[in-house]
């Protein structure tokens, strides 16, 4: 019972923060919504009995991309440009957009009904190998947390993968963004003293 | 960077708190919530907090950025090492069981390496991707 209360709870308030997001052209107080928004979202994840999950998000959700989209935002300007001005009134009609969004919405709404019910040990999910873990992941690990037997142990191929897309996105911001921008002369002699010292 | 000796106060209580708690989480994974990728996140989190409060060049020098540079590819490479190391004793890729006396003790040092590695190289790519976004807006 208390489960649900926290769930409508926390479902509230992402849909309050979505759409407050939607409407607000303040940037910083964006970002510092979609802090919020994780937040909440690991506040789910612990409902749902995976504090793995939630722990990630929190840190990363709340935590890191908050602050990279602070150090973007202090880049650029901090109001988001209204798309419609007078002098550019909008020209489109609302309706198309507000159907296919419905459309979608309600399909995916429609095919939540045939998604067997949480925990449900049935679960095409329980079924195959989540059954071999929990039944043999302490003997064979000797790690009571099977969600680290799991991913450090038995997927440790995929874990292997994650841990290079990593890599690749550090190289990848360092290739695009990390180099010595051209400067003017002044600036650059500076610099070179500064290697110097 | 504008002085200010409320932040700098509470950021020396609040890092040494911050970078003890990642290596709880790194390394009590085994047993609780979290692992190297939590760990990594959290550990950058406490020096992403000494940049924002001290200022990006003092933080740039206590972790100079080549020395990050060799931490993320250390850590893949710790990673892929454990594989190689498996498969030279006999086993197959990343299959950690002839890396101890027993299989458990195998497992045991092969999760924690493996862990070791991911804190590595996700703290040093978030250090990475931080200073370099925040590096942009210096001058």
């Amino acid at each position: 019972m208390i489960d649900i209360i926290i769930d409508i709870t926390l479902l509230t308030f992402l849909a309050i923060t979505s759409i407050a997001i939607l409407r607000m052209s303040n940037l910083f107080a964006i970002v510092m919504l979609f802090g919020i928004f994780s937040l909440l979202s690991a506040g789910l994840f612990v409902v749902m009995d995976a504090p793995d999950v939630a722990f990630t998000e929190a840190a990363v959700g709340a935590g890191i991309s908050t602050v990279l989209m602070l150090a973007t935002l202090a880049l650029v300007k901090r109001q988001q440009k209204p798309h419609y001005t007078e002098e550019t009134p909008q020209t489109h009609r609302p309706w198309l957009p507000l159907l296919v969004v419905a459309v979608t919405g309600s399909t995916l709404i429609y095919g939540t009904w045939d998604i067997p019910a949480f925990g449900a040990p049935d679960a095409p999910a329980q079924t195959h190998v989540a059954r071999y873990y929990i039944d043999n992941a302490l003997q064979e690990t000797g790690v009571p947390n099977i969600v680290t037997a799991v991913l450090a142990s038995y997927r440790s191929f995929d874990t292997l993968g994650e841990v290079a897309v990593i890599f690749t996105a550090a190289v990848a911001v360092l290739l695009l963004i990390g180099g010595r921008r051209p400067k003017s002369s002044d600036t650059t002699e500076d610099e070179e003293k500064q290697d110097e010292i | 960077m504008r002085s200010n000796l409320i932040l700098h106060v509470v950021a020396k209580f609040v890092i040494p708190l911050i970078i003890l708690f990642a290596l709880y989480v790194q390394f009590h994974g085994d047993f609780g919530p979290g692992g190297g990728f939590q760990a990594g996140v959290i550990f950058s989190a406490a020096f992403i907090l000494y940049a924002l409060v001290f200022g990006l060049d003092v933080a740039e020098k206590i972790i100079p950025a080549n020395w990050l540079r060799i931490l993320a590819a250390l850590g893949v490479l710790i990673y892929a090492g454990v594989g190689l190391a498996s498969l030279l004793l006999g086993a197959n890729y990343l299959d950690y069981t002839p890396l101890g006396s027993n299989p458990i003790a195998g497992q045991h040092l092969g999760i924690l390496l493996v862990e070791l590695g991911v804190g590595i190289t996700v703290a040093a790519a978030m250090l990475i991707i931080f200073f370099t976004f925040a590096g942009r807006g210096r001058d």
